[in-house]
């Protein structure tokens, strides 16, 4: 199959499908690589790389969508690019089956394949090709290096001979990849960063890298992020106040606002208010990742940098992976690269588009005529549910001190019941049988007691050793039959000399082997 | 030579015996302790020669010295990774040695019983028949029951060892095997050793004695066929046991003190170790005696995710890079005899200032304490082996955690699925390492046939192949 890349018609779209390193890997796969001249030149990939990776470089977008197969571009395609699009093509790209609803329908019918890039369902086996967190994980980055772009101070706390420089506070609301991509740039320039998320699961990772999570004073059964295929849902008015309250109390002490929030399918939910923005010093950055579904912040202009009457800049940029086009084009490009690899299980060029495939189906939108979405749930859970884990008790003092007296007592209790069953039962047996049975009876329960308290001192490491060793004593069985071989009937002598002979075996292969265990043993 | 040599003999017998278990608390002194066993057993047996009521010296030493040379070609000959089949077998003789010796104690009372009948002089008879002939009706009773239990348990222990040492050697097929009727057939065949029980009390006869050793001799077979190769470690260890309590059983109807003694610190000795592996693996005791694992509870946790593979390259750098690194060897490890392999890897890690350190699970292999014995043989010094307990809370700063052939002690199904069959059981928490590679023949299950989530988690990486043959490939990539 032919894969092609034609340069994205987007206004200052500098981000390429294809990479010459994916190029190589998927002509690997068995697939012929085709781009349009000038594709890669502004995420810094020149037509000679491409060319020397193999790659047909062709001079028209026209010639471009007519030979290739398969056509894997970023954004979704425009009028033009739809217009170009034949039957039994297969278009991968980010592709909004909400958004482009008509073009997905127009793609139907003209019998070509659509493989959405932000369908590809959420789950472990999928991550390598979801573009989504690829780009996000970029868009985080990013946001924090265009806040301190704007922001006039270090992120670090210094103490220098000028004088005393305060650390920057950062607030990062909303920890999916791109927050928790924010968070870990923002801490490693050595900023104090507080994060906030509406699902309290992911605390946990807010912590691990390096922020402190906001908590707020609130009770409520949140729903489980796990149910929602790892994303946040709409929460309630109540909660949604105590959060915005905890919010205008951080207003006047955070110095960099970064806002990530997206509930899937729906507008930006408002979570700093313009009365925050007020409230924040001058000189303070606002970056709106979600200034694309309106805004995180009302105040936000759309792929603008405004700055407000008391000095507070709102960034709204919608093209961060853009600006950073080299490294999102390797990303994008490698997912690409996974996908291909999925669709092609063989690995001899041909593609098998398996609708059974819970990967395959989910991002598939349009395929042989039909419109494929929505998809039907997959077959596996995105992400296996949390078990509710109750918080593990801190015990007081006073409690772990009653703990450890109800222990003793329990062990005391136990110890003087086995005493006294054990007793009572040997007193029985006295009581019936014979003087010269009690002789040994008392020897056995003696020698079993000793046992018992001896073996539990055995360490780990040399339980073969005393299973070797016990062996081997086990075999003094070899007395009995010593005792009796000099009995006058055929049968006892020839029983007997069997027995010896196998515990003369036993004896010497126990021990033997015992000692070349035991030899072994070294310290370093 | 009288009685009160003997008895002191065996006196100093029973304390050296004690003391040689007792060493076994430290591996240096453990060194110390076999010698105790060695002298005690020298001392035993030559007691006994001396004392009276044997006879026949030298072919009785000629015997000693015949066995003694097989044992210490067996001994020096056996592989470390052999050590579970040879245990196994060497129980299995001691089983058999004592049904010989009940059969004997058996022949004596009736020969006894006739002599005394004649009117014969009871003091020209050796000393057990001497013994015996002294005793009481009730006396010859109880006598009755500890030689009809010497031999029960002596039967069992001996097909039961033989069958454990066929599934360990890989002759019986380890899987988890019943005949029809299950558990009812044992319960049958113990109901029948009991009505023998009952009949040779009364007529003290043959007969049942010998329908009560075939009895026995099934449950034997049938309890160890029953039981899946996982749960070797507990039989093993179990049938070890048992070889204790007959000797035990054969020594009060010998009326022998040492032989009490020594099988009373055996017995006791198998029951705290099947014990401690039990405990090891969450299991009851009688749940593993009754064979398999019990059905699961609900439905499992359906695993979720793929295998990523890796190559000796991609170990390689990670391990170079590494500054702590965790092995988890398991029974792969000794099927592939690879552990000179691992020690090696251990030496170039070791030699380039990186923390390296075993972690041992406590039923890791087919025998207590196997995988310490396999690491010892490969000179890995035993300062850097750790148990379970002592090292689980460090993987979370452990940058690699290699698992070498080990399966469900590192599933971490036992911590998240209530429904798992391992549920509970405490397992190697390796996943919390940075990185876990596993070094596994292909992607089938382990041995008790649960699928492993460790396989599919995002930071691990499967490194197929053979252990041996993966380990060699990645020891020239270490420098």
């Amino acid at each position: 199959m032919k894969i092609g890349t034609p340069k994205e018609i987007f206004e200052g779209e500098a981000r390429v499908a294809m990479t010459p390193e994916s190029a190589k890997a998927l002509q690997k796969l068995g697939h012929e690589c085709m781009i349009e001249a000038g594709a890669g030149a502004l995420a810094g990939f020149a037509d000679a790389a491409y060319a020397d990776a193999g790659v047909e470089v062709v001079k028209t977008a026209a010639a471009l969508w007519k030979g290739a197969d398969v056509v894997a571009k970023v954004r979704a395609p425009d009028a033009s690019e739809m217009k170009r699009l034949r039957e039994g093509q297969t278009l991968v790209s980010f592709f909004s089956p909400v958004a482009d609803e008509a073009n997905m329908k127009k793609a139907a019918s003209k019998g070509a394949t659509v493989v959405a890039m932000e369908m590809i369902p959420r789950i472990s086996r999928a991550q390598k090709m979801d573009a989504l967190s690829s780009m996000a994980n970029i868009a985080g980055y990013r946001a924090v290096i265009e806040a301190g772009n704007n922001f006039g101070r270090f992120f670090t706390g210094q103490i220098t001979a000028a004088g005393k420089v305060p650390p920057a506070k950062v607030l990062i609301v909303g920890a999916g990849v791109a927050g928790l991509a924010a968070i870990g740039t923002s801490t490693s320039l050595g900023a104090i960063t507080y994060a906030f998320d509406v699902r309290p699961e992911v605390a946990e990772q807010v912590e691990s890298m390096g922020a402190e999570f906001v908590y707020l004073d609130f009770e409520e059964e949140q729903q489980d992020g796990a149910a929602t295929g790892g994303y946040a849902s709409v929460s309630s008015p109540e909660f949604r106040e105590a959060q915005l309250a905890k919010f205008r109390e951080m207003a006047p002490e955070v110095d960099i606002v970064i806002t990530t929030a997206l509930i899937p399918n729906r507008e930006a939910p408002e979570i700093w208010t313009p009365d925050m923005v007020a409230a924040m010093k001058p000189g303070s950055v606002i970056v709106d990742l979600a200034a694309e579904k309106g805004g995180n912040c009302k105040l936000t202009v759309m792929d603008e940098k405004i700055v407000t009457e008391n000095g507070v800049t709102i960034i709204g940029y919608t093209d961060f992976p853009s600006r950073m086009a080299a490294q999102a084009s390797t990303l994008y490009a490698t997912n690409i690269r996974h996908l291909m690899t999925d669709l092609t299980p063989e690995k001899d060029g041909v593609i098998n588009h398996n609708m059974e495939d819970d990967v395959i189906r989910g991002a598939t939108i349009a395929h042989a005529k039909e419109v494929t979405f929505p998809p039907p749930p997959p077959k596996v859970a995105a992400i296996a549910v949390q078990a509710k884990k109750p918080a593990p008790k801190e015990l007081t003092s006073e409690e772990k001190r009653s703990a450890e007296i109800a222990a003793f007592k329990q062990q005391t209790k136990n110890q003087v019941t086995l005493l006294a069953v054990g007793g009572a039962l040997l007193l029985a047996v006295g009581l019936v049988a014979p003087a010269s049975f009690m002789q040994h009876f008392i020897v056995f329960v003696l020698a079993v007691f000793v046992g018992f308290q001896v073996i539990w001192g055995v360490a780990h490491s040399l339980h073969t050793p005393l299973m070797a060793v016990t062996n081997a004593i086990s075999s003094i069985i070899i007395l009995g039959a010593l005792m009796q071989i000099g009995s006058a009937s055929f049968l006892v002598i020839l029983l007997a000399a069997l027995s010896i002979f196998m515990c003369g075996i036993n004896i010497f292969g126990g021990f033997l082997v015992t000692r070349r265990m035991l030899a072994m043993f070294q310290k370093s | 030579m009288d009685f009160g040599f003997t008895t002191a003999a065996y006196v100093v017998a029973a304390i050296l015996f004690i003391l040689s278990l007792g060493g076994l608390s430290g591996q240096e002194s453990a060194k110390r302790a076999v010698w105790y066993g060695i002298v005690g057993m020298a001392l035993a047996v030559a007691a006994t020669l001396i004392g009276p009521g044997s006879g026949y010296w030298l072919l009785s030493l000629i015997l000693i010295a015949g066995g003694g040379a097989i044992g210490y070609q067996l001994a020096t000959r056996v592989q470390m990774t052999q050590m579970p089949e040879l245990v196994a077998a060497m129980h299995s003789l001691v089983g058999l040695a004592a049904v010989f010796v009940g059969f004997i104690a058996h022949f004596e009372i009736g020969r006894v019983a006739t002599y005394v009948a004649e009117g014969g002089d009871v003091y020209a008879l050796g000393t057990f028949a001497g013994l015996i002939a002294k005793k009481t009706v009730v006396e010859i009773n109880i006598l009755r029951v500890e030689v009809f239990l010497g031999i029960f348990i002596g039967a069992v222990t001996f097909t039961g060892s033989v069958i454990a040492y066929g599934k360990l050697a890989g002759r019986v097929d380890s899987a988890a095997k019943k005949l029809p009727g299950g558990h009812m057939l044992n319960a049958g065949a113990a109901a029948l050793s009991l009505l023998c029980l009952i009949w040779y009390f009364n007529t003290g006869g043959f007969f049942p004695l010998f329908v009560m050793t075939l009895a026995a001799l099934f449950i034997g077979y049938h309890l160890i066929m029953g039981i899946g190769g996982a749960d070797m470690p507990v039989v093993v260890s179990m049938l070890n046991s048992y070889s204790g309590w007959a000797a035990a059983a054969i020594g009060f109807s010998l009326g022998n003190d040492l032989l009490i003694v020594v099988g009373a610190l055996v017995g006791s000795s198998g029951a705290i170790l099947s014990y401690i592996m039990c405990k090891a693996m969450n299991r009851s005791f009688v749940s593993v005696i009754l064979g398999g694992f019990g059905g699961p509870a609900g439905e499992q946790m359906a695993v979720e995710g793929e295998q990523v593979a890796i190559d000796a390259d991609g170990v390689a750098t990670a391990l170079n890079e590494a500054d702590s690194v965790i092995i988890i060897p398991g029974y792969g490890m000794a099927v592939a005899q690879a552990q000179t392999a691992v020690a090696e890897l251990v030496k170039k890690l070791r030699a380039k200032g990186k923390n390296v350190r075993f972690a041992i699970h406590p039923v890791a292999g087919r025998l207590p304490g196997h995988m310490n014995v396999l690491l010892a043989e490969a000179r890995v010094p035993y300062d850097i082996v750790m148990e379970m307990d002592e090292i689980n809370e460090d993987f979370p700063e452990t940058d690699v955690a290699i698992v070498i052939g080990s399966n469900d002690i590192v599933n971490p199904a036992a911590q998240d699925d209530p429904n798992s069959p391992i549920a509970g059981m405490p397992v190697l928490e390796c996943w919390k390492a940075k990185q876990v590679f596993v070094s596994k023949r292909g992607q089938g299950t382990g041995y008790s046939g649960i699928e492993n989530p460790l396989f599919f988690k995002d930071n691990t990486r499967m490194f197929y192949g053979d252990a041996k043959a993966s380990l060699d490939k990645l020891l020239p990539m270490i420098e």
